[in-house]
C-alpha cells in the first residue's frame, strides 16, 4: 500500500488530493445507503489525464477503483466494498459551458444538475432531469445511475438528455462516444450503455447534455381524496385525457399525518391520499388543462381541489410534499427509501399490495412519490438498533420487490442496483439476462477493477439493511 | 456531559443535503470537513472504530456556524453532536497537555474573559495604544512581526476603542423619550463587544431609547459563555448561564436585548444547556424567551430617522443569528428600511465568513481561506458596495479584515447595523 500511495502521488503531485489519513478514509467509507467499507486511499483527480493514469496503475496492479460523486447514492454505488481506491470526482467542476446555438451543455463530472439548470436558465433554457438531490449530487453520479426525478413523467430521465460522453475505460484508455449531433447511429450506442452502468464500465470525465427551452408558465393544483384508489383512477384519467403534467406526485394518509404532526400546513388528516400536479407550457394551454384536471379529479370523487393563484401559493402546496422526509423520521431514525416502479396502470394494485405488506410484517410504511410515472417511494421507518424489526423490514422490502416485478414493474426506477439490490437481479432479468450483462462487464473490464461488487450479486449474497 | 452524542448521530441518514451549506466543505474540498463527515467520525469514534485523535482535526476545523442544521431533512442535532465532541476532545487533550499551557488556557477562560476588571485593563491598554499613536509607530517599525501572524493581521483592523473614562461615564439608565416607556428593556452588553465595540452598545441603547424603550444596564450581568461552550467547557458555561439568569430575574424587564448575534444565540440556548438541571430549566426558558436581538425589538417600533443615507449597502448576516436564533428577516428589514439606502444582496450570504468565535485566531490560515471565499462574492457584486453591514463583533472584525486584505479599505466601510441606524437617526455615541 505504501507503494500505491507513492505511485498515486506521482500521478497527482500537489500532495493535497491523495488522502490516506484514517479520518479521510472513514469519510469516504459510506454513501446515503447502508454499509461501511474503508478504502485504502482516496484520490481527487481534476483532469482526464489524471483519471487515465490512475486507472492504468490500478489495472496493472489489479486494485479496485470506485468512482464517487457527492455520495448521495441510495443503492451503494460508490461503496468501496473490496477496499482499494475511492475516486472522488466531486471537486472536478471546471467546465460548465452552455452552447446556445446547439442547445447543449458541456460539463465536467463534478458539476451538479442544479448548476447546469441554473446556467441554462440564464439563456432561457432548462436542463429538465430533477432528482431530489439535484443541488448536491454530481452529474457524473446522475449519469452513472441514470437518475430521474418528479419531472420524469413529462421530460424523461438523465439518459434522455445525454448525447455524448468522454469516458476513461478500466484499462486507462480515453474514448469519446456520441457527440454534439441530435442524430447519431454510427455503431453501437455506447453512450446509452455507459449511462446507468453504475460506474462499472468506465469513468465519465465529460458529458454533452441536451437542453430545452424554458416553459413560459406553470400551474399547480392539489386534490384531496377519501380513497387512494380514487386518486389512482384520477391519475390514469388525467393522463388518458392527453394531459401530461410536468410533475404528478402522490402522498398517502400516513405521510399526510406525519407532515401535519411535524409542522402543520393545514391539511385535513382524515383524507386517504392527496395528489399534487404541476403543469407547464404555454399560459393559455395550461389554463385550459388545469381546468380539465380539476374536472377529472372532481369526477373521481375528489373531496376538494385547490388551484394555486400565485407562485407563493404553489410553493405552499408543494411544501407538504417537501416535508414528508423530515416528518417521517421523527417517528424512528432509520429510513429505508425504496423505488420499485410499476407500469402506470398498476398503481392501484401496487397500493393494495403495499397495504398488505405493511400489515403482514407490522412495519411503519408510508407511500409517496412520482405517481405519474409509476415510480412510487414506499418508505419504511425503523430503528437500525432493533435487530428483530430490521429482519421484518428486510423481508418486507423483498416482498415489495417481488410485488413490483409480478405487476410487470422493476426493482429500481431511479436509485440503481448497487450492492443493495444485487441479490434480486435474477428475479427480474432471469439467468440469461444477467449473464449477458456480465459478459459485457467482462469484455470492458477484464480484471474486474472498476466498481467491483456492484450490480451483480456475490455468490450467496443476501439482502441486508444494516451498517455492520 | 462528557460523552459523545451517539444517539444523535444515528438520526443522520447520510443523504448529503448539508454539503452545499458547509463553508469548510466548500473551502477545504473534502468530505472529512463536511457535517456528514464529522457526524460519521463522531459515530465511529463512539463505536470505537476510530480514535479520538483521528477525529480531532475535523472537529477542530468546524466553524460551528450550524448552517447544516437548516438544510437537514431529518433534523439532526448537529450543534449537540459537535459540542459533545469538542468537550470529549478537550478532556482528552487536557490529559495530554503540558501543565503550563493548561494553566494559561484555564486562566484565559476562567479569569480573563469573564472578569470585567481584567477586560477593562485590556481595553484600556488597547485604547491607550491606539490613542497615543503608538499603533502607527509600531505598524511602521514592523515591531508587530514578533507577534504571531494571526494577531498581527488583526492589529491593523482593530476598531477605535472608547477610552475607559468615556466607557465608565456611559449611562447605566436611559429613560424612554416617550411619556410612558413602550417597553422596559435590560441591556446585555457582552464582554468582547463591550471592550472592543462599546460605542455600539451605547448607540444600541440610545436607539432603543429613541424608539420609546426604558433601558437599564444591570451591573450583575456577566459573560454569556459562548466562547467557553464552543471550547468544550460546558460546566463553566452553565455557571455563567446561571449567573445571568439569576441577575436578570431580579428585575422586571419585558425584554433582555443585545446587539451581538453570537451571544444572543448562546442566551437563547440556555434551556438546552441546563436541560439536565430541573430546578434551572424553567428559569432558563423564561430568560431565553425574553432574550432577543435588537433588530427584533426595533423592527416592532418606530425609529425617528432624520437623514437619508446615500449608500450602497450589502449585508453579511451572522451565522448564529440566522441558524441558531433564526432571525433572518428582522435585521435585513432594518437595513432595507433606512432612508436612501441602495440595498445590494450578497450571494451566498448564508456562508460563514470564517470568524466563528476565536476560530480566526486559533485557526488563522484556515479562517483566511474561508474569508477569501466570502470576499470573492463581495468582489463579484455587479455594483461595489460602500458599506458591509454586520450584526456581530466577530463578523464585524473578520469582514473588516477581508476588506483590508483585498485592499478595499478606502472603498468599503464595515459597520454594525446599529451604527448605520444611529447615523440615519442622527445619534452619536
Amino acid at each position: 500500500m505504501e507503494q500505491l500511495h507513492e505511485l498515486l502521488q506521482q500521478v497527482i503531485p500537489d500532495g493535497e488530493r491523495v488522502l490516506t489519513e484514517k479520518a479521510d478514509l472513514a469519510s469516504y467509507s459510506y454513501d446515503a445507503s447502508f454499509g461501511v467499507y474503508m478504502p485504502e486511499v482516496v484520490v481527487q483527480p481534476l483532469s482526464t489525464c489524471e483519471v487515465a493514469e490512475i486507472l492504468k496503475l490500478a489495472n496493472k496492479h489489479k486494485i479496485p477503483v470506485y468512482p464517487r460523486g457527492q455520495g448521495t447514492s441510495l443503492s451503494g454505488g460508490p461503496l468501496p466494498v473490496r477496499g482499494g481506491i475511492v475516486m472522488d470526482l466531486s471537486q472536478w467542476t471546471s467546465k460548465l459551458e452552455i452552447d446556445t446555438e446547439n442547445m447543449l451543455a458541456v460539463v465536467s463530472p463534478g458539476v451538479t444538475a442544479q448548476a447546469i439548470n441554473n446556467a441554462a436558465l440564464v439563456h432561457g433554457l432548462i436542463y429538465p432531469p430533477d432528482p431530489s438531490s439535484m443541488n448536491i449530487a454530481t452529474i457524473g453520479g446522475n449519469l452513472a445511475e441514470n437518475s430521474g426525478g418528479p419531472k420524469g413523467l413529462k421530460y424523461g430521465v438523465t439518459k434522455d438528455y445525454v448525447i455524448g460522453l468522454e469516458v476513461v475505460t478500466p484499462e486507462g484508455e480515453v474514448i469519446h462516444t456520441g457527440g454534439k449531433t441530435m442524430k447519431n447511429v454510427t455503431g453501437y450506442d455506447l453512450t446509452k450503455l455507459i449511462v446507468g452502468s453504475e460506474g462499472t464500465l468506465g469513468i465519465i470525465t465529460e458529458a454533452i447534455l441536451r437542453l430545452y427551452p424554458k416553459p413560459q408558465a406553470t400551474e399547480t393544483l392539489m386534490a384531496l381524496f377519501d380513497d387512494i384508489i380514487d386518486a389512482g383512477r384520477a391519475i390514469s384519467n388525467i393522463l388518458s385525457a392527453g394531459i401530461i403534467p410536468a410533475k404528478l406526485e402522490i402522498m398517502d394518509k400516513a405521510s399526510v399525518e406525519a407532515v401535519e404532526a411535524y409542522r402543520p400546513t393545514g391539511l385535513p388528516t382524515n383524507i386517504d391520499a392527496l395528489i399534487l400536479i404541476e403543469l407547464d407550457g404555454h399560459p393559455e394551454a395550461i389554463k385550459d388543462e388545469i381546468k380539465r384536471v380539476n374536472d377529472v379529479c372532481l369526477q373521481e370523487k375528489a373531496r376538494s381541489v385547490q388551484i394555486a393563484k400565485t407562485a407563493e401559493e404553489a410553493a405552499q402546496l408543494w411544501l407538504a410534499r417537501k416535508l414528508v422526509s423530515p416528518a417521517i423520521v421523527r417517528v424512528k431514525p432509520t429510513k429505508i427509501s425504496e423505488d420499485a416502479t410499476v407500469p402506470r396502470s398498476k398503481i392501484p394494485d401496487m397500493f393494495q399490495r403495499l397495504k398488505e405488506i405493511k400489515q403482514k410484517y407490522n412495519i411503519d410504511l408510508v407511500v409517496f412519490g412520482h405517481a405519474g410515472d409509476g415510480n412510487l417511494h414506499p418508505n419504511i421507518i425503523a430503528d437500525e438498533r432493533d435487530t428483530e424489526e430490521m429482519k421484518r423490514v428486510e423481508q418486507a422490502v423483498e416482498e415489495i420487490f417481488q410485488a413490483a416485478i409480478e405487476l410487470g414493474g422493476t426493482l429500481s426506477g431511479e436509485h440503481g442496483i448497487g450492492t443493495l439490490k444485487a441479490p434480486f437481479m435474477e428475479m427480474e432479468l432471469g439467468a440469461v439476462g444477467v449473464d449477458m450483462m456480465k459478459r459485457i462487464k467482462q469484455a470492458w473490464d477484464p480484471n474486474d477493477i472498476l466498481n467491483p461488487g456492484k450490480i451483480f450479486p456475490e455468490p450467496n449474497q443476501r439482502f441486508v439493511l444494516t451498517n455492520d | 456531559m462528557t460523552e459523545l452524542a451517539y444517539q444523535e448521530t444515528l438520526s443522520c441518514v447520510q443523504c448529503g443535503y448539508c454539503l452545499p451549506t458547509c463553508p469548510t466543505y466548500i473551502t477545504f474540498k473534502k468530505e472529512t470537513h463536511s457535517p456528514r463527515g464529522r457526524i460519521n467520525l463522531v459515530k465511529m469514534a463512539a463505536e470505537g472504530k476510530i480514535t479520538y485523535d483521528d477525529m480531532t482535526e475535523a472537529i477542530d476545523l468546524c466553524l460551528g456556524c450550524r448552517a447544516c442544521e437548516t438544510a437537514c431533512p431529518t433534523n439532526v442535532q448537529y450543534g449537540k453532536i459537535l459540542e459533545s465532541a469538542i468537550e470529549v476532545l478537550a478532556k482528552h487533550k487536557d490529559e495530554q497537555l503540558k501543565s503550563r499551557v493548561k494553566t494559561m488556557k484555564a486562566f484565559l477562560f476562567n479569569q480573563v474573559v469573564p472578569n470585567e476588571h481584567i477586560r477593562k485593563v485590556l481595553g484600556t491598554g488597547l485604547a491607550f495604544y491606539q490613542k497615543t499613536g503608538l499603533q502607527k509607530v509600531a505598524q511602521k517599525m514592523g515591531v508587530l512581526h514578533v507577534l504571531p501572524e494571526n494577531l498581527h493581521a488583526f492589529e491593523t483592523i482593530l476598531p477605535s476603542v472608547e477610552g475607559p473614562i468615556k466607557r465608565a461615564k456611559r449611562e447605566r439608565f436611559y429613560e424612554a423619550v416617550t411619556p410612558q416607556p413602550v417597553l422596559k428593556v435590560g441591556f446585555f452588553v457582552g464582554c468582547i463587544m463591550d471592550t472592543m465595540f462599546s460605542s455600539i452598545n451605547t448607540l444600541s441603547m440610545k436607539l432603543l431609547q429613541q424608539a420609546g424603550c426604558q433601558v437599564t444596564v444591570i451591573q450583575e450581568q456577566g459573560c454569556c459563555g459562548a466562547l467557553h461552550q464552543h471550547s468544550g467547557l460546558s460546566n463553566k458555561t452553565q455557571e455563567l448561564a446561571k449567573r445571568n439568569i439569576e441577575a436578570f430575574e431580579r428585575y422586571d424587564f419585558d425584554y433582555v436585548v443585545n446587539s451581538i448575534g453570537g451571544c444572543g444565540a448562546m442566551l437563547g440556548e440556555y434551556p438546552q444547556l441546563l436541560a439536565d438541571s430541573p430546578e434551572w430549566l424553567e428559569r432558563a426558558e423564561r430568560f431565553s424567551k425574553k432574550s432577543v436581538d435588537i433588530s427584533v425589538i426595533l423592527s416592532q417600533l418606530t425609529l425617528p430617522f432624520k437623514k437619508s443615507l446615500p449608500y450602497k449597502v450589502t449585508y453579511q448576516p451572522s451565522c448564529h443569528m440566522t441558524n441558531v436564533q433564526k432571525r433572518v428577516n428582522e435585521p435585513l428589514q432594518m437595513v432595507q428600511n433606512i432612508p436612501g439606502i441602495d440595498f445590494i444582496s450578497l450571494p451566498e450570504a448564508h456562508m460563514c465568513c470564517g470568524s466563528a468565535g476565536i476560530y480566526n485566531i486559533v485557526r488563522y490560515k484556515h479562517s483566511m481561506k474561508i474569508l477569501d471565499e466570502k470576499m470573492k462574492h463581495v468582489e463579484a457584486l455587479a455594483q461595489q458596495p460602500n458599506i458591509i453591514v454586520t450584526t456581530n463583533p466577530g463578523c464585524h472584525l473578520q469582514m473588516k479584515l477581508g476588506v483590508e486584505r483585498e485592499g478595499l479599505s478606502q472603498e468599503i466601510r464595515v459597520v454594525h447595523l446599529v451604527e448605520l441606524l444611529a447615523e440615519a437617526c442622527g445619534i452619536e455615541a
